[in-house]
């Protein structure tokens, strides 16, 4: 079957404290390689996974954040955050890394892979997919 | 199980990956290679040195395909290729190096 389908990965739980957003990344990066057509959500407390800055040392786990900086190696380059998310928990999108890809269609050119995106975006977003992986 | 470099002994697991990141040197690397049957040359080093800058950047060992995509573009086709990578690491260039470069198993391998 050479048919694609469209995956989501919705991040909805803090980074540390439970296995959920480490869990989610590793399938996603397990997933990558059935050459599917990949994005991920976050959204309520998820959109904490990918705020700049984080230390891990007083917790004694890893510091996996700069793994969302391999996703475009991966191929993997549709991040969308919910706006609302952000800003109910006072964050914007400048508390957010950078996450690059490579756009192989456009001569390589770097591309942001974070889109900040409406609540009823996102719906419309969730509403395309084929395949949705609550995490 | 463990390997034995300069009467220190390094725990690894059932598949010979080390257990301690941090137990890494040079002189284990040569150890490891040697019971994967290889011998390091300057060209083994590289990508073995790739590695581990990508697990240091990335804290994730690449799965092949996107390892032989990094290469590619930093050493450029010539090296960024299944076969040569095949020739220096013929049992897999992502198992077979992390695991030379005292890296953990790269996601999505079995």
């Amino acid at each position: 079957m050479s048919d694609t389908k469209k995956f989501l990965y919705v991040n909805r739980k803090a980074p540390y404290g439970t296995i959920y957003a480490l869990e989610s990344l590793e399938v996603v990066l397990i997933g990558a390689a059935f050459e599917q057509e990949v994005a991920l959500a976050f959204l309520d407390d998820g959109v904490f996974q990918l705020t700049k800055g984080q230390d891990t040392t007083g917790i004694g786990v890893k510091n996996f954040s700069p793994t969302f900086r391999a996703l475009g190696d991966y191929d993997v380059n549709k991040l969308y955050v919910e706006r609302e998310s952000l800003e109910e928990r006072g964050l914007s999108e400048d508390d957010l890394q950078e996450i690059m890809y490579e756009d192989e269609d456009d001569d390589w050119a770097e591309k942001p892979s974070i889109r900040i995106v409406s609540r009823a975006e996102m719906a419309d977003i969730m509403a395309e997919q084929d395949v949705i992986l609550s995490f | 199980m463990a390997y034995e470099v300069n009467g220190q002994v390094v725990e690894h697991d059932e598949e010979g990956y080390i257990v301690n990141l941090s137990d890494w040197s040079r002189e284990l690397a040569e150890e490891i290679a040697k019971t994967e049957n290889i011998e390091m040359t300057d060209e083994h080093w590289e990508v073995v040195n790739f590695l581990r800058d990508y697990y240091e950047e990335y804290q994730i060992a690449p799965a092949v395909r996107v390892l032989i995509k990094a290469i590619k573009k930093s050493m450029g086709p010539e090296k960024g290729n299944n076969k040569y990578m095949y020739e220096l690491f013929p049992y897999g260039p992502a198992k077979q190096a992390c695991k030379i470069a005292g890296l953990p198993k790269p996601t999505g391998c079995v």
